[in-house]
């Protein structure tokens, strides 16, 4: 039946199809950044569609605004050009492309085979399976948020943690070597 | 109960020197190397020269229990001791010849650089041929018989850097083995009847039992150890290793190829004489091989040119006479004729060692000649020697062999008549060997020419001028010996041997032990009458008329060839026997089992797997996007194999 | 309703794109980018497994995995830095020194 759910699921479905397949097909990577932005704007829509509030701000704050900023500046830093043509490994073409396209074939089979049709019902949500208590807005800031800093504390120490030996590791990585100076080698454009 | 002997001193005392020698004398002065040598062999002399003395005391046979060894079920063996008067004879042959065969080494082996080496050896030697002399059961003793085989490589080798020593070496021990093959067989076969190996336990069993007609278990056995006693002894057809044994020392010819170790078989014989008495058809085989192997190797002595060679074919001939007497079943006369050959075969090799000496080490008869006006002392004894080997009466040899021939004519004429002619002959080639080094002109070279010396005479050329006498430290136990080989043939009178003997061989198939009749003293002349022919034979064909040896060599030419070269029977075996081995060992096993079977799988195991680590190593190309295509296509692998397990639901 | 089947393929997909970058394109950047798609797709299904079986659990997995995401982006893009101060490139074939 044709609802807004509908509609609207398959319009942000399209936005993210266009968006990763024009990934695939561009070839300066700022191109392929900017699409990525795209896909993840339209997942952050296809999650408040699911009723996850909190995972879309977070997807739109953090992954797009965050992360694919880094990359973009990252792509400026190095003066990524245009994709060279070079030859590749046969082994990807040959194995990777049937396999994954195989692998999703028969994802998407079975899906299909099995999942049913039913709907996703609205109701009574919980934290996990054992616990049930009436929750207004399954994934707003107070349902995550007790959820968070009580049944998952200890994940959520441990990748602060993670994170911050990955900055520390970033800038270490990063730093240029001692007595070098200016930025990344520059190719000569004018 | 007998008072202990301590037996079991007499083989440990030569084995302490041994040890000693062997593991300090590369250090020690040659002093300090000949004083332990001398020393422990003296003992061993000296300790059974008290055991004579005490004999009369004991109650025999005296055995000494010295250890445990292999309890397995109801087969028992011991490390223990035996003795009784043929142990005590075959004691004092091996101990008395041995040490003045100790004391002769000293001189000749002065300037050998591996003088403690051979100490070492010789003590060794006497060792494991004092433990099979004195073994009570056949299992020690045939570990004294393979030592000593192993001392007669270790000594035949002895100037292992030079081919013809090491491979004589090599032959000397691969020939004796296939005989102890038999002689082991032979073993088995008494432990599967007898159940036991103790000589006490298996004559107790054999004694009750009749005489074999026909082939049977006692003929079977007997003709196993007689296998085993041919290879040690160098019977016919396991002779040919004890020529090239003249490759060793002549100390080494003089003790193990003469008076000790080649005698080991009739000792075996003799001991197991219960079985073989019982055994008509194995008594004829001992017989009649020691009467084609005396004369045979007689025949062969005749045209030697080399002076121990000449000696060596001796031997085996006068070994073949001892296994006659032991074929008709006269022990104790075969006994007889070990001792007295010990004692003048000793001396023919001690004195041929002392004139290879003198000459500065020619060996070749034909280079020699004159020698008795430059060393008369040594030239004394020889002749002594040669004249008791002839059978010249009254020396030693004339006693025992002449017993032997009596014996044999009683049993049967032929084997008088072959050892008759055999006798003349002996008698001929011994005095020829006697005419061609002593009597006419030198005809060695004289100048002082220090690349002549021989490698086999080990001992360092001193400016030769003319042949010089040996020191008396050499010609001390020659004139012992030679003594020995003028008396020794006297405890045969009137049968006083065979009395010693008599609780040992005594049976209830006594050969009669009868005072000479008229048809002994025909038999005694008739040997005595070969003896002299054979003497003027040799002075007419290389003292008077030396040019006749030629022309009658020239008429006879093909077989006079033969006979040269032995018959030509090495030739033979190398070609029936070593060269197919050879062959099959090189090409079926070592190239096709070796080569291709296991090196080839062991080789293809190692290309198989560099073949496929080759095709596998691709996985790591660097290359990143070929990684991720592994990775992908591994990954859908296994999503498939989840799905496809998952299908069932 | 939208059946939980749709979102999956939908998820399905979106990886299948990624995995489809990732063996397809040379630049490193891009590469690491289709990364994170996977990783998106990735969550999306986590998100709809919530959904569907009513449980928060999943969406917490997902912030989880937008953390990790976060961090492995920052040390990957270093690590792109400095290979390209040494290999002066960012085609990932020519970076192949540990070729046998």
């Amino acid at each position: 039946m044709l609802n807004i759910h509908l509609i609207l699921f398959l319009v942000f479905g399209a936005i993210a199809l266009a968006g990763a397949i024009n990934l695939l097909v561009q070839r300066h990577p700022i191109n392929s950044a900017l699409s990525l932005i795209a896909v993840m704007a339209a997942l952050a829509g296809e999650y408040l569609l699911l009723g996850a509030e909190f995972v879309a701000a977070v997807q739109v704050i953090v992954y797009a605004g965050a992360i694919m900023v880094l990359f973009v500046f990252v792509i400026m830093l190095l003066n990524a050009g245009v994709e060279e043509e070079t030859k590749g490994s046969r082994v990807a073409i040959l194995f990777g492309i049937p396999g994954m396209l195989i692998g999703s074939l028969l994802v998407a089979w079975v899906v299909l085979r099995h999942a049913g049709t039913e709907a996703v019902p609205a109701g009574v949500w919980a934290a996990n399976v054992s616990q049930t208590s009436a929750q207004q807005v399954p994934g707003s800031p107070e349902t995550i948020g007790p959820l968070l800093f009580r049944e998952f504390l200890l994940p959520f120490e441990i990748t602060s943690i993670l994170i911050l030996i990955a900055i520390m590791g970033a800038v270490v990585l990063a730093s240029k070597p001692a007595g070098q100076s200016g930025g990344p080698p520059q190719k000569v454009q004018d | 109960m007998n008072q202990s002997l301590h037996l079991w001193l007499i083989p440990v005392l030569p084995l302490a020197g041994a040890a000693i020698n062997g593991f300090l004398g590369k250090k020690s002065s040659r002093t300090a190397v000949s004083t332990i040598g001398l020393f422990f062999s003296g003992a061993a002399f000296a300790s059974a020269l008290w055991v004579a003395l005490h004999f009369s005391s004991l109650q025999l046979p005296y055995q000494e229990y010295v250890a445990h060894w292999i309890r397995s079920g109801s087969f028992s063996v011991d490390f223990a001791f035996y003795l009784d008067q043929l142990s005590l004879v075959m004691l004092l042959v091996v101990t008395g010849v041995g040490f003045l065969i100790h004391i002769y080494s000293v001189g000749y082996m002065w300037d050998d650089p591996g003088y403690y080496r051979f100490f070492s050896y010789l003590n060794l030697f006497m060792f494991f041929m004092l433990t099979l002399v004195l073994a009570n059961n056949y299992l020690l003793m045939f570990i004294g018989w393979e030592g000593v085989g192993l001392a007669s490589y270790l000594l035949i080798g002895f100037w292992f850097t030079k081919d013809s020593a090491a491979s004589a070496g090599k032959k000397a021990f691969i020939v004796n083995r296939i005989g102890d093959f038999g002689f082991l067989i032979g073993l088995f076969l008494i432990i599967q009847n007898f159940k036991s190996l103790n000589f006490d336990h298996v004559f107790e069993q054999v004694q009750p039992l009749g005489l074999e007609t026909s082939a049977g278990l006692l003929t079977a056995i007997g003709i196993l150890l007689m296998v085993g006693a041919c290879g040690k002894s160098a019977q016919i057809p396991l002779y040919v290793w004890l020529p090239d044994a003249m490759e060793g020392p002549t100390p080494v010819s003089a003790l193990i190829h003469a008076a000790t170790m080649v005698t080991a078989g009739v000792y075996m014989v003799s001991r197991s004489h219960l079985i073989f008495e019982r055994a008509p058809i194995a008594l004829t085989v001992v017989a009649v091989t020691g009467t084609l192997t005396a004369f045979f190797a007689a025949t062969i002595g005749i045209t030697q040119t080399d002076i121990k060679k000449v000696l060596a074919y001796s031997t085996v001939s006068q070994l073949g006479y001892m296994f006659i007497a032991c074929g008709v079943g006269a022990f104790s006369a075969g006994i007889f004729h070990l001792m007295t050959h010990a004692f003048f075969k000793g001396l023919l090799f001690l004195g041929a060692g002392s004139v290879i000496h003198a000459v500065g080490g020619e060996q070749d008869m034909r280079k020699m000649g004159g020698l008795k006006t430059y060393i008369p002392m040594t030239f004394i004894v020889m002749l002594i020697a040669t004249a008791a080997i002839a059978g010249i009466p009254p020396l030693a040899g004339f006693w025992s062999k002449d017993e032997i021939l009596w014996k044999a004519w009683e049993a049967n004429p032929a084997y008088w008549a072959v050892g008759a002619i055999t006798a003349f002959i002996t008698s001929f080639y011994m005095f020829r060997l006697l005419f061609l080094t002593f009597w006419g002109d030198y005809k060695g070279i004289k100048v002082d020419d220090h690349g002549q010396a021989h490698a086999a005479h080990g001992h360092g050329d001193h400016g030769h001028g003319e042949p010089h006498e040996s020191p008396w430290v050499m010609l001390g136990p020659l004139v012992v010996l030679a003594v020995l080989s003028l008396v020794g043939g006297l405890v045969g009178i009137h049968n006083g041997f065979e009395h010693f003997l008599e609780p040992v061989f005594g049976s209830e198939f006594p050969k009669a032990i009868a005072e000479p009749g008229n048809t002994e003293w025909l038999l005694m002349g008739v040997s005595v009458l070969f003896s002299i022919a054979g003497l003027i034979l040799a002075y007419v064909l290389y003292v008077s008329k030396p040019y006749l040896p030629q022309k009658i060599a020239g008429s006879l030419n093909g077989f006079y060839e033969a006979v040269l070269n032995k018959y030509y029977v090495d030739e033979l075996y190398a070609k029936i026997f070593v060269k197919p081995l050879i062959d099959g060992s090189t090409n079926i096993l070592w190239q096709g089992v070796d080569r291709k079977v296991i090196d080839d799988t062991v080789n293809n195991a190692a290309a198989g797997a560099r073949h496929v680590s080759d095709e596998v190593r691709h996985m790591q190309s660097g290359n990143l996007r070929s990684y991720a295509g592994w990775i992908s296509a591994g990954a859908a692998i296994v999503i498939a194999y989840m799905i496809w397990l998952g299908m069932g639901r | 309703m939208v059946p939980l089947s749709y979102y999956l393929v939908l998820s399905g997909i979106l990886f299948a794109c990624g995995v489809a970058g990732f063996l397809i394109k040379r630049n490193i950047i891009t590469i690491f980018m289709s990364i994170e798609l996977m990783l998106n797709g990735v969550n999306l299904s986590f998100v709809a497994f919530a959904a569907h079986w009513h449980v928060l659990a999943g969406q917490i997995f997902v912030f989880f995995v937008m953390v990790v995401a976060a961090a492995e982006a920052a040390v990957g893009l270093a690590i792109i830095i400095a290979v390209y101060r040494t290999r002066e490139t960012l085609n990932v074939d020519q970076v192949n020194l540990l070729k046998l």
